[in-house]
């Protein structure tokens, strides 16, 4: 990427930045006045909208961030490491957000904070595998070796994350499953009507969209950072 | 034996290497000569296929690096900062676990005789911990030598040595040279290798700034590689 | 093939001997499980039910707290900064390395496990005398001992890496874990295999996908 195209911010941003708060404003006005109230868990049933939005998002980048990790392996180049930390930060903001929502929702749903879901521990698990992450790159000062153990972690992070949830599913889960068939047995179901169905899938709309700008936002940051080290090095006269 | 064109190495934003030429040629002992963080020591570790290059053309007996990186290895002796040996295990352990990785033909024999060389043998069955340093960095040179390399290449291996250590090394280097293995010996110190080889490439900032032939290298430097050196060290 | 093979053995018989010398890194472990023990039977003021309930629980804990300690070590004795530089050295395939080193790591987690075991059938009223749980430690450990060795060499290159490893290890390990607490209890319980399956599955699955990942990505570790 030239440098010059870093300085200012490209035009399909702009444009990127003004939509996602319009779609975010949008599903905001649907989650409150387009949906309707749920008979059974009534005003914080709005939650769930947010809730499976962010989970969507965050799940989808920490998958690329994964790919990301395969790519810089076979073709190490800088730029798949700034995007797949730029994915690894953002999947861990939405993963937080969607375990913060969840727990909110489980209080009136399931009459606590916390419970031993497969999903809720997962969830967790995979916030403190992507902090864990966060750490390692830390510790590491050369930029190469802390851009591959990065992509092998992130890979290894995708392999072990899936196999946490299935090893815990063995125990009985209470998460409802909302779209698809149904577990009888799970609490705080509720059947999804049309406007729903609407809200869903326009705050899934509206939280891609806006992940991807930040997503932009964060990697244009990375390239400006890695400018001033650059420009740090050359005034040292290294 | 060596040969090196263009060759750069890169760590992060810092250039390590700039375009290096090197050759060695067989039973040839050549000192690379240069100031703490002029790059010696990744030099070599590129070249013993520990580190990657990141441009260049690196070619070590006969095998093209990092492709025929395994094939290199095996041709290849270090000798670096650390012993690279096991403290729990004794001398003779410690030599038998690398004759087994480098496949070494009749290994036995070779730990014998190299025992023998550099004077361990009578210590030979003791735990590697209770050595002194001349001691470990004698049994680090045998276990460069074990697998006959054709290739030796030495950091620093003078700096604390005892003199009676330093003088055996002197001699097994010489000898090796003369059986034909290509030796590049990197240091700090004109005084320590300048008996010893027969040119001496010197290394700043990553790039090798001048060649001192043989002729050269006595005790007192021509005015203008002195300064080369002194602007090297400095 | 010949060769990939003896370096295994050969690294294993190193370590193996190194370990027999010194028997730092065994012991340590050793105390280490003897006390958790100890203070879980102690602290965990519980009837005899409840304790053969989470005995399984307390042994993989205990385990995993004990494997990190040694995986800890067992690099540090390759060279300053765990660096390997002396095998690297050595023309053999890096991922003969570090099949050594996971099999050097497995066999010192057994030995801890074959010598606490009885403690553990003292204090938490189980029968050892079932061929169940050996298969679950040893598959169990196996998946532990891959992941973990991985992980330590990367930590190794790190700055304050013994702080690191457990951090990087325990989430990762997590599903070995949940796995193989489940499978011992259900051997431990006596209720059988069909228990146990579901979870043995979720053993055998990472025990295979762990190396193969080792397998492929150790060079990119250890290069510089």
């Amino acid at each position: 990427m030239a440098s010059t195209s870093l300085d200012r911010k490209p035009r399909l941003l702009q444009v990127l930045d003004v939509l996602s708060a319009l779609l975010m404003l949008g599903a905001i006005y649907m989650v409150f006045f387009y949906a309707p109230m749920e008979r059974v868990m009534g005003q914080v049933q709005r939650l769930f909208y947010f809730h499976v939005a962010s989970a969507w998002v965050s799940m989808a980048v920490l998958i690329v961030a994964a790919i990301l990790g395969i790519v810089y392996l076979i073709r190490p180049q800088h730029k798949w490491d700034i995007w797949a930390v730029a994915c690894i930060e953002l999947g861990l903001v939405y993963a937080f957000i969607c375990v913060t929502t969840g727990s909110i929702w489980a209080r009136p749903a399931w009459n606590t904070w916390w419970t031993w879901d497969p999903r809720v521990v997962t969830f967790t698990i995979l916030i403190l595998v992507y902090l864990a992450y966060m750490l390692l790159r830390q510790g590491i000062e050369d930029p190469q070796r802390r851009a591959r153990f990065g992509a092998i972690y992130a890979i290894l992070a995708a392999v072990t994350v899936p196999l946490t949830f299935f090893s815990i599913r063995i125990w009985r889960t209470l998460h409802p499953v909302v779209i698809g068939s149904g577990d009888p047995s799970a609490q705080g179901t509720f059947d999804m009507t049309r406007p729903m169905l609407h809200t869903l899938l326009f705050s899934l709309l509206a939280f891609s969209i806006f992940g991807f700008t930040l997503l932009w936002h964060r990697v244009r940051l990375g390239w400006l950072a890695d400018k001033v080290e650059q420009l740090r090095m050359k005034a040292l006269g290294r | 034996m060596i040969q090196v064109s263009q060759l750069s190495k890169r760590f992060g934003y810092r250039m390590a290497l700039h375009g290096v030429n090197l050759r060695v040629g067989r039973g040839e002992m050549v000192a690379l000569l240069g100031p703490n963080g002029a790059g010696k020591s990744t030099l070599l570790r590129i070249l013993a296929g520990l580190a990657q290059p990141t441009a260049g053309r690196v070619q070590v007996a006969g095998c093209l690096l990092p492709k025929q990186a395994a094939a290199a290895r095996a041709q290849v002796g270090y000798l670096g900062h650390q012993p690279l040996l096991y403290d729990e295990l004794t001398a003779d352990q410690n030599l038998e676990f690398f004759a087994r990785l480098y496949a070494v033909p009749s290994a036995q024999a070779r730990i014998d005789e190299l025992l023998v060389l550099v004077g361990l043998d009578h210590r030979r069955r003791e735990a590697v911990r209770g050595y002194s340093r001349g001691m470990l960095q004698r049994l680090a040179l045998a276990r460069a030598l074990l697998h006959r390399p054709r290739v030796l290449l030495l950091d620093e291996p003078h700096s604390a040595l005892d003199l009676q250590t330093a003088d055996l090394l002197d001699g097994v280097l010489r000898a090796e040279a003369r059986a034909g293995v290509s030796i590049l010996i990197a240091s700090h110190d004109l005084g320590r290798v300048g008996g010893l080889a027969q040119r001496a490439e010197l290394l700043a900032d990553g790039r090798i700034v001048a060649t001192l032939p043989k002729a050269k290298l006595g005790r007192k430097l021509p005015a203008h590689y002195a300064r080369a050196l002194e602007a090297a060290n400095g | 093939m010949a060769s990939f093979v003896s370096a295994i053995w050969a690294i294993l018989r190193k370590d193996i001997a190194a370990e027999w010398r010194s028997r730092q890194l065994v012991t340590a472990m050793l105390v280490f499980v003897v006390l958790v023990i100890f203070i879980f039977a102690f602290t965990l003021d519980i009837d005899t039910l409840t304790r053969r309930q989470i005995a399984a629980g307390v042994l993989w804990t205990t385990f995993a707290f004990a494997g990190t300690l040694g995986l800890n070590r067992t690099l540090a004795s390759e060279g300053e900064r765990g660096s390997l530089d002396g095998l690297l050295l050595a023309p053999v395939e890096r991922s003969a390395i570090y099949f050594g080193k996971t099999l050097a790591n497995l066999f010192f987690m057994l030995v801890v496990e074959i010598f606490t075991l009885p403690l553990y059938a003292v204090f938490y009223d189980m029968s050892l005398a079932q061929p169940g749980l050996w298969l679950v430690l040893l598959l169990g450990s196996w998946c532990f001992c891959s992941v973990g060795t991985l992980l330590a060499a990367m930590a190794a290159q790190a700055r304050s890496r013994e702080l690191l490893l457990p951090v990087l290890l325990l989430p990762m390990a997590l599903p070995v874990l949940v796995a193989a607490v489940r499978a011992s209890s259900a051997f431990v319980n006596g209720l059988g295999l069909e228990y146990a399956q579901a979870s043995l599955n979720i053993l055998v699955v990472y025990g295979l996908i762990m190396p193969a990942l080792g397998f492929m990505f150790f060079d990119f570790i250890v290069e510089e």
